[in-house]
């Protein structure tokens, strides 16, 4: 640990809370459709869309409508993306002639970008034609964002709005997420990017010769050896850029490359280092802002904002303090950092970006649903290393996913409300809005989806020889990497323990359901919640309603959090990353 | 309360109660009975696995029978510990029950028939409509309306009042209950229920549980529940297959230990304990909630109309000053007023001679020498007095006195005409005194606020409900004794229809609303409200409006209801917290435990520093078996409320019941597990 690191971490930390107001403002104003600078150019193609699709854009919907039109649009996307996949050697833009995807690994592709999840079952460079990437996955990365943050702003409504039947519409919400927020905050951080040197191009692969060839020995089938030596070298391109800065603004996380965020050409210095963390961050962070504007209680919002950065920042920490540590195996040799050496933990880890900038980077991805890495997570500290599954069983809610972060939390709210809010003697009310069975009935329906999801599934893999085939590491890391793989699908994350392989039928497909399950099965209940609570008569504050608001308030939500999204899962991570920590301490390594 | 036998009930068979909810214990051990709470079905279940698996292990000499044997004994005891808080609470209620059903005892009717005829019949066979006469030393054979005659009854039965009430025909005195027994003079009661649907049936299935639906909030709360069983049942599930991957699988006693540490049994099985004690904690200061969704709503009220008679300030008016006309002394005033009120029986015109007499010394006064005729009061003159010595004193109302003398041309002084505007401006009532026609002064008659009431209002208004206060005062009047008594707001110069709009305004605005009435003209309000409670003394019409009825008929009971409900939520949510955050310990005991076996190093996790695997998990099973126990009396007395506002209580609670739910545990455990070690039994 460095007093460097400890600053930059800070720094990003107050960078985010400096960005919550106006950006949470600027959202605001957007979805109840007020007056903003942007209107004079995109009023008229707003009108434009819906005169072209037919929507009636004063109509409202009831949360049945709004999910209908949800699961629609998701589903009719998720097709299209499923075709183009698997008919991309047909297609344009394909200068390296890349093949057409086979079905499982597709249909997993096309879930996990609807889903907002971006696991990627594959190697981007040598899969995925320029076409697929800018008109199937560059097109979800836009659109499970828009659709994430029209869930949110149709939730906040829901908990805002008094005695209405009806939550907003789909399809507005949708296009101004979409045309307002998405898009020019992505053609100006595309740019940024691109100063900073990251590539955007449709041109062929490179081939460039090696300044050190390289041996590599082969052995044969027949046992005989032989040597190879290589002296050249492919350098993926690309329209990097322009998907770069939409993978992370809206939580997507789904690389260009394999390498994701630490390949030089997607994330090349510590300013687009920073920059790719801010734009994680920033939309999910404003979103509490925004709740607490259209509830009408900036307090509030500003204590869901607490509980995230409280959850936030103990994750860093303890990521930060183990990576810095090392590992304690490595006997004799010096760790700590200097002038001349990051120390600690550092493989799998960039140079450019070092202990800290990893640390903070791999909270970030997994504290937000954005998957994205910047280093091998497989290759982290198992104490480090369950920071990021902690962040992603907790439900994706530490901040979480560009408006399913914001959802999420609402309905630890909610239950946190019920839960504690009987014991202030009344009946539990939510900013007024009072939590009755149907409320609690789908607030445990919604948690329990993505946590039966995660057991359910990992449980059958690690006894079933489907399941174990893709593992690369015995013992409690092996564990690890199944529970990591169904917790970030079932998340919508889509970071990995990259040591598992799981390009097979068995992790292709039941990933997909669970990532499936992960988000439409669990927002539905939540939009059950916002059309039901919508509909409430708002009881006025007074001296004895329970407080949501201020110190008190956030420690109690921090708590039902850690106790009923990490309780659960207490069992398997002693047995996976606590076991393989205490093996480590004690010289014994997977 | 002493002599009410609903609180007798509770002392007359402690042994016997709790005799009988040992019993019941095992009875409720029915899957068809346990199935209605999740949460301990899910035990029983576990404890009947338990014993399968210990027999065919014992049957097949492998295992480790006396840690088995344990484990199943304490699973069995968690179920039980659990059915005995609910036949607890429940033997409360069927010892009351046990004595209204005494009341109930099958009675002699006499039925009136329209050719004025009487015919004897049993009271099971009166029908709602059938008319009855009742006479002195007889029992009134079911609910009804006096339709003719007065008569003083014995409702000790019902209300553990011995002094007898008047039941008469008309206006807001009319209805009788069925067990009850006339004392005097003969009545006439048109029955209003059917045998079997009775104000005592009714009280009886209440007070027994018999017709006990779950509330809104406990139906909610059983779906946090059942939520956090499955969530827990999976995730001990799912351990096996991990277990087995790791190379430690787990025998099926540590297994359902675990299942059984984790889901919440503690708040699963104390809820219905919870629920029916709250009930009951109401029956006991003599009010029946005719739902349990009643007491609840109490816990929720935002508003309180209060009436102002009887509520806030005491039933009567009492004379506190005399304000003498010019020319007059305050002396001659007193002794006027005095003897214009010695006939006068009503509490008003006692305390004008009691005040005569404290502040004048006026006592003792002989009046057959002068040979008294006392005028009473009449609804014509609206004035009483005296006439003696060729004098004639009149009191009465200001209006009344002017009328009277203005026959003789005479006025009313300017002076004591602002005595008595000041007088009715204070919030007090102005009564005229005149002797021969001449008017001597005002008398004062000040509402008495009530003792502590204000210090109540003030309780209410930390807790966050507003209090209102209606009276058919005028506004001058009302606003003097608001404020007085401390109250947020009022309504004057109320009539039942404006009682009705104010609930209805306060609703629209989504607030919940309480009030207290008895007469019939209240009905429709008391049905609006949320919660409306009727006095036991009101009409037939009145009890069937509201949800609740005060058997002593004290309106002030409102406040201890909310009171009640509020605690009875409190209790609810905190014992829910508390269950919940016990699970951090028990992860703490069970989980080294289980897999130390394996790799020792996970040793590390067992921060209690517990002796062995077996004794780790036993002390945790114990430790929740035993806390059932341990809450069973805050459960049926509720957590002790205050009235504070919703964060400070909920800073308080959570620091109880969150933080110590955390604590709690780990020294419970801990030392268990020292006692367990110490006996050797694991």
């Amino acid at each position: 640990m460095t007093g460097n690191g400890w600053f930059q971490i800070f720094l990003f930390f107050c960078l985010v809370l400096a960005l919550t107001r106006p950006l949470g403002n600027f959202l605001y104003r957007v979805y109840e459709r007020k007056p903003t600078f942007l209107d004079r150019v995109l009023r008229p193609v707003e009108r434009l869309i819906y005169r072209i699709c037919g929507i009636d854009d004063t109509k409202e919907m009831d949360w049945k409508g709004y999910g209908f039109s949800m699961l629609l649009f998701s589903g009719v996307s998720l097709l299209l993306l499923y075709l183009i996949e698997r008919t991309q050697q047909w297609l344009p833009w394909n200068p390296q002639k890349l093949p057409n995807l086979a079905p499982d690994l597709a249909w997993n592709t096309a879930v996990s970008f609807t889903t907002n999840t971006n696991w990627q079952s594959y190697v981007p460079e040598s899969t995925m034609s320029y076409f697929t990437q800018m008109a199937g996955l560059a097109y979800h990365n836009f659109t499970s964002a828009a659709v994430g943050m029209a869930l949110a702003i149709a939730v906040i409504r829901g908990v805002a709005r008094k005695e209405s039947k009806t939550i907003g519409n789909f399809w507005v919400d949708t296009t101004r997420s979409m045309l307002w927020i998405l898009l020019p905050l992505c053609v100006i951080l595309g740019l940024a990017l691109v100063s900073q040197g990251v590539v955007q191009n449709l041109t062929p692969y490179t081939q460039a010769n090696l300044v050190e060839p390289q041996t590599i020995e082969k052995q044969a089938a027949d046992g005989t050896k032989s040597e190879d030596t290589v002296t050249t070298q492919v350098i993926a391109q690309g329209p990097v850029a322009s998907q770069e800065a939409i993978k992370m603004l809206g939580t997507n996380g789904g690389g260009f490359f394999n390498a994701n965020s630490a390949h030089p050409f997607e994330n090349p210095t510590p300013v687009s280092n920073l920059l790719e963390m801010l734009m994680i961050f920033a939309i999910p962070s404003a979103l509490t802002y925004t709740l607490g504007r259209m509830t009408g209680s900036a307090k509030h919002g500003w204590a869901v904002w607490s509980a995230m950065a409280g959850l936030f920042l103990t994750g860093v920490i303890v990521a930060y303090a183990t990576e810095s540590r090392g590992n304690p195996m490595l006997k004799g040799v010096n760790t700590t950092a200097s002038e001349t050496q990051a120390g600690g933990n550092m493989e799998g880890k960039e140079v450019r970006f070092g202990i800290a900038n990893s640390a903070l980077f791999t909270t970030v991805t997994t504290d937000a649903s954005c998957g994205a890495v910047n280093n091998a997570h497989d290759s982290l500290t198992p104490i480090a290393g369950m920071v990021p599954l902690i962040n992603i069983m907790l439900g994706e809610i530490v901040f979480g996913g560009v408006g399913s972060g914001l959802y999420g939390m609402i309905v630890f709210v909610i239950l946190a409300v019920f839960i504690a809010g009987l014991m202030v003697g009344r009946t539990p009310e939510y900013l007024g809005k009072k939590i009755e069975a149907f409320d609690v009935k789908m607030a445990v329906l919604s948690i329990l989806v993505s946590s039966l999801t995660i057991l359910i599934f990992a449980a059958i893999a690690i006894v079933t020889k489907a399941g174990l085939a893709g593992i690369s590491n015995p013992g409690p890391h092996g564990l690890s990497q199944i529970l990591y793989a169904y917790t970030s699908s079932a998340g919508n994350n889509g970071s990995a323990f990259a040591g598992i392989n799981a390009n097979t039928l068995w992790y292709n497909s039941t990933l997909a359901v669970a990532m499936l399950l992960g988000r439409f099965f669990a927002v539905i209940p939540v939009l059950a919640i916002a059309g039901n609570l919508a509909a409430k008569k708002q009881v006025p504050e007074s001296l004895g309603t329970f407080p949501v608001t201020g110190p008190l308030f956030t420690v109690l939500l921090i708590s039902v959090i850690v106790i009923v999204g990490a309780l659960t899962f207490f069992p398997s991570l002693s047995l996976g990353p606590i076991l393989e920590h205490l093996l480590m301490n004690a010289g014994k390594a997977f | 309360m002493t002599s009410n036998p609903q609180a007798k009930g509770t002392s007359f068979g402690d042994r016997k109660i709790l005799r009988n909810a040992i019993r019941d214990s095992f009875a409720k051990l029915d899957p068809r009975l346990m199935v209605r709470n999740p949460v301990m079905f899910v035990v029983e279940v576990g404890a009947v696995i338990t014993l399968v698996v210990l027999v065919s292990n014992l049957v097949e000499h492998h295992g480790d029978f006396r840690f088995g044997l344990q484990i199943t004994l304490w699973l069995w005891f968690t179920v039980l510990f659990a059915n005995f808080a609910e036949a607890m609470a429940e033997g409360r209620g069927k010892a009351q029950a046990e004595t209204l059903r005494k009341a109930r005892a099958e009675t002699e009717a006499r039925k009136l028939h329209d050719d004025g005829t009487t015919e004897l019949l049993p009271s099971s066979k009166l029908r709602a409509g059938d008319v009855v006469v009742v006479a002195a030393c007889e029992f009134i054979p079911g609910d009804g309306e006096v339709i003719e005659g007065v008569a003083s009854v014995d409702e000790s039965a019902i209300t553990g009042e011995s002094a007898p009430v008047i039941r008469e025909s008309g206006g807001d005195r009319s209805a009788v209950t069925g067990g009850t027994r006339v004392l005097s003079d003969e009545i006439k009661v048109r029955i209003t229920s059917n045998p079997g649907e009775t104000f005592l049936d009714r009280m009886i299935s209440l007070v027994e549980g018999a017709s006990r639906q779950k509330t809104p909030n406990e139906i909610a709360l059983n779906i946090l529940l059942a939520g956090l069983t499955i969530i827990f049942l999976l995730a001990v599930v799912t351990l096996q297959p991990f277990a087995i991957y790791s190379g430690a699988p787990q025998s099926i006693f540590a297994l359902i230990s675990l299942l059984v540490c984790l889901i919440p049994t503690t708040i699963g099985g104390l809820l219905s304990a919870i629920g029916i004690a709250g009930m009951d904690r109401l029956i006991q200061r003599n009010v029946i909630a005719m739902s349990g969704r009643a007491v609840e709503a109490a816990g929720d009220v935002d508003v309180l109309l209060l009436d102002k008679t009887g509520t806030i300030t005491l039933g009567n008016r009492e004379a506190t000053a005399f304000h003498a006309a010019p020319g007059v002394t305050d002396a001659d005033l007193a002794s006027a007023a005095q003897l214009a009120s010695f006939a006068d029986e009503t509490p008003e015109g006692r305390s004008i001679v009691v005040l005569a007499k404290e502040k004048y010394g006026l006592r003792g006064r002989e009046l057959a020498p002068h040979n008294p005729i006392f005028i009473p009061f009449s609804a014509q003159t609206r004035m009483s007095g005296v006439d003696m010595d060729g004098r004639e004193i009149r009191k009465g109302a200001p209006e009344a006195i002017k009328r009277y003398i203005a026959e003789k041309g005479q006025r009313v002084p300017e002076e004591v005409q602002e005595h008595v505007d000041r007088v009715a401006k204070s919030g007090g009532t102005p009564l005229l005194v005149a002797a021969n026609f001449r008017v001597y002064g005002t008398i004062e008659l000040t509402d008495i606020v009530k003792g502590g009431i204000r210090e109540r209002f003030d309780h209410l208004r930390a807790m966050g409900i507003r209090t209102m206060m209606i009276t058919g005062d005028n506004p001058l009047t009302a606003a003097a004794i608001a404020r007085q008594a401390g109250v947020d707001d009022f309504l004057a110069e109320a009539k039942p229809e404006d009682k009705m709009a104010l609930i209805r305004h306060e609703q629209a605005k989504g607030k919940l609303v309480a009030m207290t009435g008895d007469g019939t003209n209240d009905a429709p309000a008391l049905a609006q409200a949320d919660v409306g409670v009727a006095m036991n003394t009101g009409t037939q019409a009145a009890k069937e409006a509201g949800n609740m009825v005060d058997l002593d008929s004290n309106p002030t009971k409102l406040i201890e209801i909310v009171e009640i409900g509020k605690q009875l939520l409190i209790t609810r949510g905190s014992l829910t917290t508390f269950s919940v955050a016990n699970d951090v310990a028990k992860y703490f005991a069970i989980i080294p435990a289980m897999f130390a076996g394996t790799f020792p190093l996970l040793g590390l996790l067992n921060v209690m520093k517990l002796r062995t695997p077996e004794s780790a998990i036993l002390s945790a099973v114990i430790f929740n078996a035993l806390i059932i126990i341990g809450l069973i009396p805050l459960a049926l007395r509720g957590v002790r409320y205050r009235p504070l506002g919703a964060a400070a209580l909920l800073r308080r609670n959570m620091f109880i019941y969150g933080l110590g739910g955390v604590v709690a545990p780990f020294l419970g455990i801990k030392l268990i597990d020292i006692l367990v070690s110490w006996l050797r039994l694991a």
